[in-house]
């Protein structure tokens, strides 16, 4: 039973866990257990008991999420279970670790999962670059087939699951599981409004689980050693392990399975080495390039979703990107307006239009071009763009949460620009983003 | 009821309504863009967001779109507080960042939701200093003028040409704030609807372009409630004139009828009335065979003489004449020398339609009851090119299955994209037996093409599936027989079955299959619908008299010497029967004198020739296919000579019978002797409000309260304005001044309200958003289902065997062409396919024929040529023959024809 379930069969010097390998830790008795002694009911249960919350961002109670699922059969057809495995946010590389070393664990958490909510298609939505991924995936697939693990009357129980692999063309937005389902059905990637939600209409207009892989991923360990197990791997309030990611100018930067509840500076400083030399901590983004900025003052915390989310924050995806006290936080936080503009689908009014706006005045300041009345612009836009329901979908509430934590944090840096009519980083190129 | 507060105020608001709708039907102005009534909501532009209260002791709420968010009793709401006001005019200043400032020369400035919407949230100063984006502009046809630099990125354009109209070569392209509404390259819009992206559009990227290219404003333009010409469902239009010319065609809101949307042929076929070849002037014939213009008076005098004592006069009225006209040419001449303008088989089939609609005890739906229906049967009828707006209906009864599935979770039906998401391609069953493919097939759960025998046939077995009393149908193909049952079967087990047939096959037998099918039916909703086609047919048909001669009874008399003189009400005689038959009618007959609006071949023969006014320049009433009467008013007085056909029968009849003619001085009187004379037309006069129609004292003016330069518009002339023109017909007048607000549905001269100058005030006039006109819906059924009586069904048809020799040429109808009026319209004409003829590949290998190519076909003494299209959707043994199309010789029902290629091939 090991406290670091998720990369038990990952390491870094060896090629992917194919099934043999991934057989012989133990693989598929988890699923051979639910399909031989457990009911849907009871594998709903396990998930809800281990208090797993999704590891794509929101961390929303996956338990709960599958509870939505209507199970009385009253209108027949399809029911759906989608991985999400778009994984584009910027700095996130979390779920490509999974993929590329142990498809067989995601695969494994998909047929349970799909078993529990009685989905009889799974789809693998994944980002159009992880080529060696979906390789690996396609070939997962094909091997489950042969062991019985997928397809008719699996290991003799009855139930069925197709699954396909589904190559995105490559859209941030299809990370947004409405997206991620119009994009799938052949339309475009428009977020869909909620409600129905997906659980009751979603892929085909029928019942849709969408997870993330990561979450996926903790499904076999869930129901091989149960939620109490799981519960009291993490070591603050959140349970389970995760998978954490460091990117930026630290020394070590990488991708780390620690228990939920780890402080951020074990993390930034043993983990990852801490800062290179000759460059200090100025911020960091805990979650992807969608949670506001926290600073060296909130070193200490656990890393939980609750308690990042009191800090001001969100711990979404896990992954920190760094900001040192040599890189413009102006011009980091254009880059990612940029981006997240430039990745709007361009649907609602807020996002399409005031992003670019938004950009626009990040510019001018940026580029020294700035006037006063542009910081009450950019606060004027938070508050326009930054709710949850000002726009159809959270994209463009996300691309807010740097520029708003910016503006209190990095106050001073932006009224330098307008005061100074220049970028007094200039002589750092302003390239933040560099893993 | 629940009952919603809006900035502390309660209002009832309807239940199952989101809060855009409730408070617009309130009367309250919240801005809107993407939300369309008959589109419903998607929450893509963001205006008409309020901030929604937990409850009393909550002050912050939060911010929610009205558009998507159902009401609920109690439920709190600020729409004037600075958090929603703030979020709105952000909303405004985001969509103006790239939006051109263009507006002196855009086509949508003064009736552009953009710009009432921008003044309404009170954006006036630019903060952004970034570049506008700018796109590329489309040719999209002779109909669509496309700007693409104004868009604002609503959606509403794809939402209505894709998922509304079915349109597939419209799409929202590229992404963020670079989405492109265009298609794939340039190219004619492929919808029949494509034209009311026009009204669609809150601001300038698609535009009427035939507007466009003679230019007025809105506020400058005179309008009147009209009706559509252009076929027999009798949309309710409205018509803009200045200077003298049409300028464009708008929807005019009837719930019951059009609803929000046109065709192309009836927003864009109007255009003939200005078309510079119309007679002008009273034409007599000299010997020189050429015309005199003469006096009005002299051409009254001239036909006192040609129709006075002694002389035997016979009159053809006609099925695109107004009640008016056909009833005052009736009383000129008598009953027993007045025929309806039919042919006899035509005739036969009118009066056919008519027997059933009165007596068949089925509902004959209106378009807005078609659009509810559960199940639907297509007999014989390419619905798009017979009654276009008829398949836009349609396209809307299939989702009845979508409203059905989101009902069932509850969700709201004007939740569009959650409803759609939840059919996807579950529709409601639509089965289609007709000549060819359709443009509803891509909708419907079956089709085949059949010849009209066998589609009567198919139908009979249909209603003998549904009624076992009925004879079955023994010598059925099993494929056909076990189709029969699926479609019986469907329509057993809809709520609101629908049948819809017509005249398009010119088979009596499938019709009357169609109303077998419908009486064999057991629901109390069931519905029969007959497509027709001429915007009054229906009306001569129930205006017509047992002892009216017939066509070939009047043609007889001609050929025999027994006609002194001939009027012709606005019709053209050689679309109506063979040329050689016309032509002998038409030499034989005397004297013939023409009345119409256009310069026809008919005209060409006659003596003399009057010219009558348009519909946009005339009153008059029609009966739609739905048997509904409805109202017309002229937008403008019609130049020199030209006058309402009913004038000039009027003044005729004053001359030669004073006794008879006296008592009708105005055109309200004559619609009360038309109704006193026929009793199947006693309620026409309720059509519309009459002449004595007043509102607080009031007409109604014609002109908007900024119409501008009445003073300078014949400055040229002379520098005194002249005294407006006096409407003693109508409750219109030629003014600016009058009643304003409220008015019944057909008194819509345009739409216009405070705040709202673009067609979005129509809302102002409903009596809640979406719902009837508070003023009353325009028109009125004259036949409502009567107890049944009962009925036999025809012998059942001969199977048709397909002959080597001939082919049978099916009447292939055409949206743009095979309509008289509309193919004058410039912009249609060029639209207008040349004469064709379709074959399938096994005839057309057996012929040697290629597409391109052109064929000779024979048929009794007419020999015609045509080009080949390939098509194998038709029926063996069967053609495909381009009905009334510019060009085409008249097809007789029934025809056989022996098809040749012609002489040097296809480069003809």
């Amino acid at each position: 039973m090991s406290d670091r379930p998720l990369t038990i069969n990952i390491n870094a010097a060896r090629d992917a866990t194919d099934i043999n390998g991934y057989e012989a830790t133990g693989g598929y008795q988890a699923l051979r257990k639910v399909l031989a002694q457990m009911s849907p009911a009871d594998c709903l249960t396990a998930v809800k008991d281990s208090g797993l919350r999704g590891r794509g961002g929101a961390g929303f109670p996956t338990g709960m999420k599958w509870s939505f699922v209507p199970m009385d059969n009253v209108s027949p057809g399809h029911k759906y279970l989608i991985c999400n495995a778009d994984e584009m946010e910027p700095g996130t590389f979390k779920d490509r670790l999974l993929l590329e070393c142990d498809p067989h664990q995601l695969i494994e958490g998909m047929i349970i999962s799909a078993y529990t909510i009685q989905a009889d298609v799974a789809y693998i939505f994944i980002r159009h670059e992880y080529h060696l991924a979906i390789k690996l995936l396609k070939q997962a697939i094909a091997d489950c087939h042969a062991r019985g693990y997928l397809g008719d009357n699996i290991q003799g129980s009855g139930f069925n699951l197709q699954m396909y692999v589904h190559s995105s063309a490559g859209r941030y937005i299809c990370g947004e599981e409405t997206a991620l389902i119009s994009s799938l059905e052949g339309k475009r990637a428009n977020p869909r409004a909620k409600p129905p939600f997906p659980q009751v209409s979603g892929l085909w207009g029928r019942p849709t689980i969408v997870n993330n892989v990561e979450t996926l991923c903790n499904i076999p360990h869930i129901l091989k050693h149960g939620g109490e197990w799981f519960q009291n791997l993490g070591i603050g309030a959140d349970a389970g392990t995760k998978l954490f990611g460091v990117s930026g100018r630290v020394k070590n930067p990488g991708c780390w399975e620690l228990p939920m509840g780890t402080p951020i500076r074990e993390l930034i400083e043993e983990h990852a080495g801490g800062m290179q030399d000759g460059y200090q901590l100025k911020g960091f983004l805990p979650g992807g390039a969608s949670t506001d900025f926290l600073v060296p003052e909130h070193l200490d915390l656990a890393m939980d979703y609750d308690v990042i989310g009191k800090a001001g924050s969100r711990l979404g995806t896990g992954t920190m990107i760094i900001l040192d006290d040599q890189t413009c936080p102006v011009g980091m936080v254009k880059n990612l307006i940029d981006f997240f503009a430039q990745e709007s689908c361009g649907f609602c009014t807020p996002c399409r239009d005031g992003l670019p706006w938004s950009g626009q005045v990040l510019g001018d300041i940026d580029s020294g071009n700035g006037i006063p009345a542009d910081l009450k612009t950019l606060q004027q836009q938070v508050k326009f763009i930054g709710a949850i329901g000002n726009t159809h979908c959270a994209l463009a509430p996300g691309a807010m949460e740097p520029l708003q934590s910016a503006l209190k944090y990095f106050a001073d840096d932006f009224q330098q620009h307008i005061d100074g009519k220049a970028c007094p980083y200039c002589d750092t190129p302003a390239v933040a983003m560099e893993a | 009821m629940p009952t919603i507060y809006i900035d502390d105020q309660p209002y009832e608001v309807p239940e199952g309504d989101n809060v855009l709708q409730a408070c617009l039907s309130a009367g309250l102005d919240l801005p809107y863009f993407c939300w369309h009534p008959a589109m419903g909501s998607v929450g893509a532009c963001r205006q008409c967001a309020l901030v929604q209260f937990r409850d009393e002791q909550d002050t912050q709420g939060r911010i929610v779109m009205g558009c998507m968010t159902p009401v609920a009793e109690g439920a709190r709401f600020s729409m004037q507080g600075p958090d929603a006001s703030e979020f709105r005019s952000k909303i405004i200043q985001s969509l103006m960042l790239n939006h051109p400032h263009d507006c002196p020369v855009c086509a949508e400035g003064g009736e552009c939701h953009l710009q009432d919407m921008t003044v309404m949230v009170g954006h006036r100063k630019r903060s952004y200093r970034g570049r506008k984006n700018t796109h590329r502009n489309q040719y999209l046809g002779p109909l669509v003028h496309h700007e693409m630099n104004r868009c604002i990125a609503c959606y509403r354009c794809t939402r209505y040409y894709n998922d509304y109209a079915g349109g597939t070569d419209l799409a929202a392209q590229g992404a963020h704030d670079h989405v492109y509404f265009g298609r794939q390259q340039d190219g004619v819009l492929e919808s029949e609807f494509a034209g009311n992206l026009v009204e669609v559009c809150p601001t300038g990227v698609f535009t009427d372009k035939p507007l466009v290219n003679d230019y007025t404003r809105k506020w400058d333009l005179q309008s009147a409630p009209s009706v559509c010409v252009g076929c027999a469902l009798g949309c309710n239009t409205s018509v803009g004139e200045r200077y003298g010319k049409l300028k464009r065609i708008h929807n005019r809101y009837n719930t019951e009828v059009n609803n929000y949307f046109l065709c192309d042929r009836g927003r864009y076929g109007g255009n003939f009335v200005n078309d510079e070849s119309r007679p002008l002037f009273a034409g007599l014939r000299n010997q020189q065979q050429r015309y005199d213009a003469i006096e009005q008076q002299q051409a009254l005098d001239t036909l006192a003489e040609w129709c006075g004592t002694g002389r035997r006069v016979a009159a053809i009225g006609s099925p695109r004449a107004s009640l008016e006209s056909n009833y005052l040419l009736r009383r000129l001449v008598g009953v027993e020398n007045f025929n309806s303008g039919m042919a006899d088989h035509e005739a036969a089939l009118l009066s056919q339609v008519h027997g059933l609609l009165a007596s068949n005890g089925v509902v004959t739906p209106s378009l807005q009851q078609v659009e509810h229906a559960d199940a639907v049967f297509i007999l014989g009828e390419d619905v798009t090119n017979t009654a276009p707006r008829l398949a836009l209906a349609l396209r809307q009864s299939v989702r009845s299955k979508a409203f059905e599935l989101a009902a069932e979770l509850k969700i709201p039906v004007w939740q569009d994209e959650a409803v759609r998401v939840l059919a996807q391609q579950q529709r409601s069953p639509l089965h289609i037996v007709a000549m060819s493919d359709t443009r509803l097939d891509d909708v419907a759960a079956s089709t085949a093409a059949h010849s009209p025998d066998d589609i009567a046939r198919l139908g009979y077995a249909v209603a003998a599936a549904l009624d076992n009393s009925l004879p079955a149908i023994e010598d059925l193909a099993s494929d056909l027989q076990s189709r029969a049952q699926q479609i019986a079967d469907d329509l057993r087990s809809a709520s609101r079955p629908l049948v819809i047939s017509g005249t398009a096959s010119q088979s009596a037998a499938v019709i009357d299959a169609a109303a077998a099918i419908a009486r064999a039916l057991s629901q109390t909703d069931k519905m029969l619908s007959f497509c027709l086609p001429e915007a009054n047919s229906l009306g001569v048909a129930m205006l017509a008299d047992a002892q009216q001669p017939s066509f070939s009874e009047l043609t007889r008399r001609s050929n025999n010497g027994e006609i002194d003189t001939l009027l012709v009400l606005e019709n053209d005689l050689y679309r109506r029967a063979p040329q050689s038959s016309v032509e002998a009618l038409l030499k034989n007959a005397g004297k013939v004198v023409v009345l119409d609006c256009v310069d026809t071949a008919t005209m060409s023969c006659s003596a003399l020739a009057l010219p009558t006014a348009s519909f946009a320049e005339a009153e008059g009433t029609l009966v739609s296919s739905e048997a509904r009467a409805q109202r017309y008013y002229p937008a403008f007085l019609p130049a020199e000579q030209r006058q309402p056909a009913w004038q000039w029968l009027k003044q005729m009849g004053q001359q030669l019978q004073p006794a008879r003619f006296d008592p009708l001085p105005h055109f309200d009187d004559i619609t009360a002797a038309c109704a006193a004379d026929c009793p199947a037309l006693s309620r026409i006069a309720e059509a519309g409000p009459n002449a004595g129609f007043r509102i607080r004292g009031l007409k109604v003016p014609r002109q908007p309260h900024r119409y501008s330069g009445r003073t300078a518009m014949l400055s040229n002339h002379n520098v005194h304005e002249p005294k407006q023109p006096v409407d003693e017909d109508t409750p219109l007048a030629f003014t600016m001044e009058g009643a304003s607000g409220a008015r019944p549905g057909a008194l819509l001269p345009f739409v216009w309200a405070p705040g709202w100058n673009s067609n979005q005030s129509v809302h102002k006039f409903q009596s809640r958003v979406g719902g009837p006109v508070s003023g009353g819906t325009a028109g009125v059924r004259l036949i409502e289902p009567q107890q049944e009586v009962s009925h036999s069904v025809l012998p059942p048809q001969p199977v048709f065997t397909a002959s080597d020799a001939v082919l049978w040429l099916l009447p292939l109808h055409r949206i743009f062409g095979s309509d008289e009026l509309s193919a004058r319209a410039p912009a249609v004409a060029e639209l207008v396919s040349q004469p064709f003829i379709q074959l399938n590949t096994t005839s057309a290998h057996r012929l040697n024929l290629n597409e391109g190519d052109y064929a000779i076909l024979s048929w009794a003494d007419t020999r015609c040529e045509v080009q080949v299209q390939i098509n194998d959707a038709i029926p063996d043994g069967c053609a495909g023959y381009g009905m009334d199309l510019p060009g085409a010789a008249w097809l007789p029902p029934d025809t056989h024809a022996s098809i040749t290629a012609a002489d040097g091939g296809s480069d003809v």
